[in-house]
């Protein structure tokens, strides 16, 4: 593999070509503020704070659409670098409302993050926001176009990750809005609510309705079907709060379905949901133990043999689980009868 | 090697030709050619043909019609008119005086078009046939030596010596920033690909400009063969025209050209019997300014919104579905036949050292004669104004000149003797741009025009990035407030900081450029803005909010015309043959009672 050889703020760093500058600083520890950049999305260039200075070039390109080439000389920190990333901020700061104290992205937002970087600490423009309407339609999701600061990683998300399409850019100039095909809401849309744009959102526009902070997180997997996503429920007062997909898992890469981000709780915290084996004793259901449950089985079952049986697996079991059950449908009770509702 | 069969134009034949660019087309010009053509029949004057042409560039005269061989010009004829010219000037030999061309600044009439101060001054070279030949026969397009050029390069010349011979010509692109032509094609002959495209740039975003539509209505066949031989250079097979739908009438033509050059065998597979092929497509654009922008035009075609990206990777690298492209303007094609035929040292004869050729504007504004203008560069703006426009209506003086439209600057009137060429208006602080050309008199406010150029580009922008987007608008919000008299004497700091860097951090030529009107106010007519800001004053009253109206009692005989005309009734009546009285308090501004007023009674400052 040959390297490339490039000098970021004077320090040395060797990269795989195609790398771009962005990713290159990223590697070697040096931050760049960024609001449209997502490693999971192609480049973009709209947001324009990842402006740097390169040796050589004439304008300041963005690094996260520059190419990293032998010899590149780029500084991250210039003053004239600085001027224009806070004139960006001091920008999408008057068209925001001012309301961080109460904003449910309080502390994880990344235009605060940015902001306090670049030492912006009040609004040096004059406002130019309107109100702007909010869409609710969506069971799982707020989308409040007010907090929008039209980054277009939902939409790019939408295009590049889901496929599905369902929202772009609309109107031109300050106008321009996110939406759907013929400005509906959401729900009249061909959106497939898998929240994959709100777990993108690097500010409070498109925000999981009842979500709160949790205080501590356990990974999992998704129990809905047999892809195996892996998650992290997010914790608080022992009940799941938030839910967010796994970025190391190889199964989905940080990806979720509907049901994965959004049907969780309810399922899991579900008052009728069963935790242990019924066993129907005249007429009602009581509890009883595992092993009690598991000997009526065996007992039943042994009296049938080979295709006088037929076993239904389940989905919702991992993939491993569903190995197991058609191992022991063939080699223990003789059939091949074995089927699944994985149709969901 | 396939000979082209040529034809001859109908010199000598006595010929009614009709202009059916849009302007005319849009004032009867098709019922006109029409009666034209029953009238000379009933008359059976059998030897008088009826032809139409494109656009003749002088569209405030129209409907035009052009009467060869004599070349005689008659002016806003209408179908009422068509009796009377058939009658006079071909049954009785008697051209019609009564509908001739006058000379606005002389009011003398001007019987032939030779003889037309709008024309006399310009050079035809790109608009060499718009006006001249039928656009919808490519016959009258082979007999001016159309297609020649293509059977040259396809059979005598390798794409090398193609470009070198644009690259000698020193063709500088026509869509705005005079981008050697040679080098782009250089670009995208080098750039190894298995398949590569052409685009032809017909979007013609600037408000106000028509020359692109102009030449596509009127001569579509030298863009066609322009394309074909810029594809042959750089090596493309498939070709694109980016035009916009709401151009039907070059649409339509520019379709059936392309289908009568394949059916002649200049388009399509194996033309003229080489191993060359190319197929041309129309994509209509839905009239977005931006989509003139490479990268913007490009994701048009794709079907994706037209939103530009950034550059490196070129066009010529990466372009339409990430093939080598190269993208060219409608002039800068039509140009190439040209070249090839007589070479490019005689084209690179006409304009100066670094601007050769000729540049079209689309002159308009407070100007004698309106309409396109083609001129060698290096021509000063003073000649264009004055010799090719007849100066400024009304006795009026010049204040300003804007050129390159949204992204260009306001010069002053004493830089009137700028040549045209890229640098010079780069100097200054305009750009050439595609090519309009807004002449302003005392009358125009230039706070005003800055705001009405930002309000254009703010709602043009595409909203990809942060400067363009968000930028424009505090911009535009600013100079709203300063025209309604709100304005703060920070402002003008504040307007300065934000155009500096809306222009270094915007992604593209949009962004980059939309300051540029208000830099240039800013620069050349600051104390117009001081006045609006400190004294609350606009001296070309055109402001509303900074203007009051005033009944000047001695010139008022309170006949009241003014009293019904308020919308707000600020005005009432002091008795009969009293002067009327205006309520300023009432007052909103809106000019009613000014603008009804027959006796100048009321007075704006
Ligand atoms: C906002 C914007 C609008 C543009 N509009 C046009 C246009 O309407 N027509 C055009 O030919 N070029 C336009 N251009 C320039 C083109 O991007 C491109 O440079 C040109 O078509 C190249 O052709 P040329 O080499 O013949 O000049 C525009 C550029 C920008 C940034
Ligand atoms: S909704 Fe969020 S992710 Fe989408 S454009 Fe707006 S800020 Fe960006
Ligand atoms: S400069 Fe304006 S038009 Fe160009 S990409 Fe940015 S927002 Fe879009």
């Amino acid at each position: 593999m040959n390297y490339l050889r490039l000098n970021i703020n004077s320090r040395e760093i060797k990269v795989k070509p195609g790398t771009t500058v962005l990713q290159a600083a990223q590697a070697s520890g040096t931050y760049i503020p960024t609001l449209c950049a997502d490693p999971d999305l192609k480049p973009h260039g709209g947001c324009r704070l990842c402006i740097v200075e390169v040796k050589g070039m004439r304008n300041m390109p963005t690094a996260c659409t520059t190419i990293v080439s032998e010899d590149m000389v780029v500084n991250t920190e210039t003053e004239a670098v600085h001027k224009e990333r806070r004139s960006v901020i001091d920008l999408i700061i008057a068209d925001h409302p001012m309301d961080c104290l109460t904003c449910i992205k309080n502390q994880r937002c990344e235009l605060q993050d940015v902001a306090a970087y670049l030492g912006i600490t009040e609004r040096n423009l004059p406002r130019t926001i309107k109100q702007k309407p909010i869409d609710d339609s969506n069971p799982f999701f707020t989308f409040n176009h007010n907090y929008c600061i039209l980054c277009q990683r939902c939409t790019r998300t939408c295009d590049e990750i889901t496929g599905v399409n369902a929202i772009e850019i609309i109107n031109r100039g300050y106008n321009s809005k996110v939406s759907t095909f013929g400005d509906k809401p959401l729900m009249e849309s061909i959106c497939k609510s898998c929240g994959e744009c709100v777990a993108r959102c690097p500010v409070a526009a498109l925000v999981a309705k009842n979500s709160i902070m949790p205080t501590s997180k356990i990974e999992t997997t998704c129990p809905y079907c047999g892809v195996g996503c892996m998650m992290e429920l997010g914790i608080r007062n022992g009940k799941i709060v938030s839910v967010e997909g796994s970025r190391s898992s190889q199964a989905n890469n940080g990806r979720l379905c509907v049901k994965g981000r959004y049907g969780i709780a309810d399922f899991v915290q579900h008052p009728e949901r069963l935790v242990q084996p019924l066993l129907r004793k005249s007429n009602t259901l009581i509890e009883t133990s595992w092993e009690e449950a598991l000997n009526i089985v065996a007992q039943k079952l042994s009296a049938y043999s080979g295709d006088q049986i037929a076993v239904i697996a389940s989905a919702k079991c991992t993939n491993e689980d569903n190995y197991i059950v058609q191992k022991f449908a063939r080699s223990v009770l003789g059939t091949n009868n074995i089927d699944h509702c994985a149709r969901l | 090697m396939a000979k082209i069969k040529t034809s001859k134009l109908s010199a000598g034949q006595r010929t009614v030709f009709l202009c059916h660019g849009t302007g005319c087309v849009s004032n009867e010009a098709f019922a006109i050619r029409k009666a034209f053509e029953k009238s000379i029949e009933r008359l059976q004057l059998t030897d008088i043909k009826v032809d139409f042409t494109g656009c003749h560039g002088f569209c405030e005269q129209g409907p035009i019609v052009f009467v060869q061989p004599e070349g005689i010009f008659y002016a806003h004829v209408s179908l009422d008119d068509v009796e009377e010219i058939v009658y006079s000037h071909f049954r009785d030999n008697k051209p019609l005086e009564r509908l001739m061309y006058k000379d606005p600044s002389s009011s003398e009439i001007v019987p032939y078009f030779k003889d037309i101060n709008f024309y006399k001054k310009q050079r035809h070279i790109v608009l060499r046939n718009c006006g001249r030949i039928n656009p919808e026969r490519i016959e009258d397009y082979i007999a001016t030596d159309g297609y020649q050029a293509l059977q040259k390069v396809l059979f005598s010349m390798t794409p090398h010596q193609v470009i070198d011979e644009v690259k000698i010509s020193g063709l500088r692109g026509r869509g705005g920033a005079g981008f050697p032509t040679a080098t782009k094609w250089q670009f995208c002959h080098d750039a190894p690909s298995d398949k590569k495209y052409l685009i032809c740039n017909a979007d013609e975003g600037d408000p106000g400009a028509f020359m692109d539509r102009s030449m596509m209505e009127g001569d579509p066949h030298s863009v066609i063969e322009g394309m074909a031989i810029a594809a042959y250079a750089t090596g493309a097979t498939e070709g694109y025209i980016y035009i916009r739908a709401e151009y039907p009438l070059a649409v339509n033509r520019t379709k059936f050209a392309i289908k009568e050059a394949e059916e002649r065998g200049f388009l399509g597979k194996n033309i003229l019997g080489s191993d060359f092929s190319l197929k041309i497509h129309i994509k209509e654009g839905a009239g977005a300014f931006v989509c003139g922008e490479e990268t913007a035009l490009i994701a048009s075609i794709e079907g994706r919104r037209g939103m530009p990206s950034s550059r490196p990777p070129f066009p010529t690298q990466s372009g339409l579905w990430g093939k080598p492209t190269n993208i060219n303007n409608v002039k800068t094609l039509a140009t190439v036949p040209l070249i090839i035929l007589h070479g490019g040292k005689s084209y690179s004869q006409t304009g100066t050292e670094k601007n050769r050729g000729t540049s079209i504007f689309a002159l308009t504004g407070k100007i004698n004669c309106m309409g396109l203008v083609e001129v060698p560069m290096g021509t000063k703006l003073a000649d264009i104004i004055f010799d090719i426009g007849g100066g400024i209506p009304n006795g009026k003086k010049l204040k300003a000149v804007q050129t390159g439209g949204p992204s260009g600057g306001c010069l002053p009137a004493n830089m009137i003797n700028l040549p045209v060429e890229y640098e010079a208006f780069a100097n200054a602080g305009s750009i050439m741009g595609s090519g309009g050309m807004v002449v302003m008199d005392e009358d125009t406010c230039m706070v005003d025009v800055a705001r009405f150029f930002i309000s254009f580009t703010q709602s043009e922008s595409c909203g990809k990035c942060v400067p363009c987007r968000l930028g424009t608008k505090q911009m535009l919000n600013i100079l709203e407030n300063i025209c309604q008299g709100r304005g703060n004497i920070t402002d003008i700091d504040l307007l300065q900081n934000l155009a500096q860097s809306i222009k270094v951090s915007s992604l593209c030529g949009l962004g980059q450029t939309a300051p540029n009107p208000v830099l240039t106010t800013l620069s050349y007519f600051r104390d117009e803005y001081e006045e609006h800001i400190n004294d609350r004053r606009c001296r070309a009253a055109v402001c509303t909010g900074l203007v009051t109206y005033s009944i000047i009692a001695e010139k008022c005989p309170g006949c009241g015309l003014c009293i019904r005309e308020c919308p707000v009734q600020a005005v009432t009546s002091s008795g009969k043959k009293k002067p009327v009285i205006l309520d300023q308090s009432k007052c909103t501004k809106c000019g009613a009672c000014f603008n009804i007023c027959r006796l100048g009674a009321i007075a704006v400052k």
